[in-house]
């Protein structure tokens, strides 16, 4: 169902989300969208890529802080206002959004867009009924 | 209860009359007997009849480890060998060890002193009391061995190692006590409690810890997995071992052995005195040792004294919990900043490292302090906002017990410099030419 996102803890340091990325290359991990949020200290960089357990190892095993999590990827048909109806529909329910990121995809028509909420479940029903795209991890690679 | 009731609770008054007489005496038999002291008597111009007050003591120049060093390994000596009974040496981290020599009035003082501290601790006749320091050329364990004996306690020599063996002796026998370092018997608790014996199985209700630092939090963790009422004490082989002071039962400070050991607190920097109550470098004294007797010696290690009475009776000065090295103190916008303020802060937080670093830096004319730690929980990145509310966290535990502004960062494990594979505590960048 969902999409499993990695979240890794990064310093803001010259170079450095350079040489995560690069460490990622080497081993093969494709990186399909990616976000970092950050301060003046320290970022989250967030990932979606072709492997997440790997990825989890590899990051790990060079010393990083790490955790994995599900999120949902929703398919937004490319018309003005496609964004904010999928929004509308899980706010309406209730339901927090804590962040979102957008991404390209080689597939055209729609825009995919990755959305952390606080209930996958509830959420995923409410954009079910809305007809709004879930996509999987599947659809991205 | 009291080993020597009477010198433990005399007024302050005849112990200041006591102690400058001795005091005068081992000045006076320093000059005589080590030639090291006569020169350096003599370029201070002190001799015995100008000590006309204890407050006088600030005259006579300091001696500190890299004396002892220097005069490897009976340079200090001030007794024939015919007449020194015992030599110990403490472990050299840096350099040649240290080398004392003790005569027999020395042993017989030391195991005094020793006797009073484990008897204000709570020992008695009736305790079995097992010593898990190693023996050696270390004091820590014939220290107390011989000072328990003669409480009468039972004592059992087991040193340290082959820890399943001494549970198995503590169960068996029904040990009451134990001498141990902290972290050793935290350790001996780990293994107690994997073995199949419950721990109703061990007797042990005294713990008297000492040769290395004990965190509040550390203390407790030993006092719930044993049961055991813990207790401090203090000394260093250069003055005499393990008996300097140690904590009674009120555990409000570790009663000093004034008779024989004069304590002064001074700034470390400039040497002056510093008021009862202030935290400076303890230097002591010995008032009566023959076989490396001692004036003023730096101890490196910071606490506080009170002359406060205690509840206990005692009327003897006592010392707070050592607060940190000189050699590591930093001075931060006039404030005394010791590393192992921050660590005993840190411990506990499950989310961050065992190691972190201190930045200083000059700023315009202020310093500033960063503290860094590494962020070694995953399970927070979710949320932006846990990241901060750990970080502010940290950071107004840290100013609160530091007393001074400082910055948190959380920077990514392993990122400390190390140093032989010890983290670099303390980077100091206010002489750095920018
Ligand atoms: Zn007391």
């Amino acid at each position: 169902m969902a999409i499993k996102q990695i979240s890794v803890f990064v310093e803001n340091k010259p170079g450095r989300l350079a040489e995560i990325t690069e460490l990622l290359a080497k081993n093969n991990i494709d990186i399909r969208a990616l976000s970092i949020a950050d301060t003046t200290d320290f970022g989250i960089l967030r990932l979606i890529v072709n492997d997440p357990e790997s990825t989890v190892q590899i990051l790990k095993n060079d010393g990083m802080t790490v955790s994995a999590t599900e999120v949902l990827g929703v398919a937004i048909p490319d018309v003005p206002g496609g964004f904010a109806k999928a929004i509308r529909t899980i706010t309406d329910k209730g339901i927090s959004l804590e962040y979102a990121y957008a991404f390209i995809t080689p597939k055209s028509g729609s825009a995919y867009v990755i959305i952390r909420v606080e209930n996958n479940e509830l959420a995923t029903e409410a954009l079910n009924d809305a007809g709004i795209k879930i996509i999987e991890q599947g659809d991205i690679f | 209860m009291f080993f020597q009731k009477e010198i433990e609770t005399m007024n302050r008054k005849d112990m200041a009359a006591l102690q400058l007489e001795r005091l005068k005496w081992t000045v006076d038999y320093c000059y005589k007997n080590v030639p090291f002291y006569t020169k350096r008597l003599d370029e201070a111009g002190v001799t015995a009849d100008k000590i006309k007050s204890l407050e006088d003591i600030k005259y006579i120049p300091v001696t500190t480890k890299a004396d002892l060093r220097d005069n490897y390994p009976f340079g200090l000596f001030a007794k024939p060998m015919k007449d020194i009974v015992r030599i110990h040496a403490s472990s050299g981290t840096t350099g040649k060890p240290t080398v004392v020599g003790y005569t027999k009035n020395d042993l017989n003082m030391w195991s005094d002193c020793v006797a009073r501290i484990v008897m204000a601790a709570g020992a008695t006749a009736d305790d079995i009391v097992q010593i898990s320091f190693g023996y050696g050329m270390f004091t820590g364990a014939l220290g107390l061995h011989y000072g328990l004996e003669k409480i009468g306690a039972s004592v059992v020599p087991n040193s340290s190692g082959n820890t399943e063996k001494a549970l198995m002796f503590m169960r068996d026998f029904g040990t009451t006590a134990l001498v141990a370092t902290p972290s050793y018997a935290l350790y001996m608790s780990e293994i107690a409690k994997e073995l199949d014996y419950p721990m109703s199985d061990y007797k042990i209700r005294l713990g008297l810890f000492g040769s290395e630092g004990c965190t509040p939090e550390m203390r407790t963790q030993i006092e719930k997995a044993w049961g055991l009422f813990a207790t401090d004490n203090y000394g260093m082989s250069e003055l005499v071992g393990p008996g300097v002071s140690g904590e009674c039962e009120e555990r409000c400070g570790l009663h000093f052995n004034e008779d024989y050991f004069y304590p002064e607190i001074v700034d470390s920097e400039t040497l002056e005195p510093l008021a009862e109550g202030e935290a400076g470098e303890l230097v002591v004294t010995t008032l009566c040792k023959e076989g490396i007797p001692l004036l003023r010696y730096r101890t490196r290690d910071i606490t506080r004294i009170t002359y406060e009475p205690c509840k206990c009776g005692r009327t003897s000065a006592r010392m707070d919990k050592v607060i940190g090295r000189s050699d590591d103190m930093l001075k931060i916008r006039g404030v005394n900043v010791f590393p192992s303020q921050i660590e005993s802060t840190l411990i506990g937080s499950e989310k961050i490292g065992a190691n972190y670093q201190l930045v200083v830096r000059r700023e315009g004319f202020a310093d500033t302090l960063e503290v860094k730690v590494e962020l070694v929980d995953g399970s927070i990145l979710e949320s932006y906002q846990d990241v901060e509310r750990l970080q502010n966290s940290l950071k107004h535990k840290l100013q609160t017990v530091l007393g001074i502004q400082c910055k948190l960062s959380l920077v990514e494990p392993k990122s400390l410099q190390r140093f032989s594979g010890k983290a670099q505590r303390v980077l100091d960048l206010r002489n750095e030419n920018k």
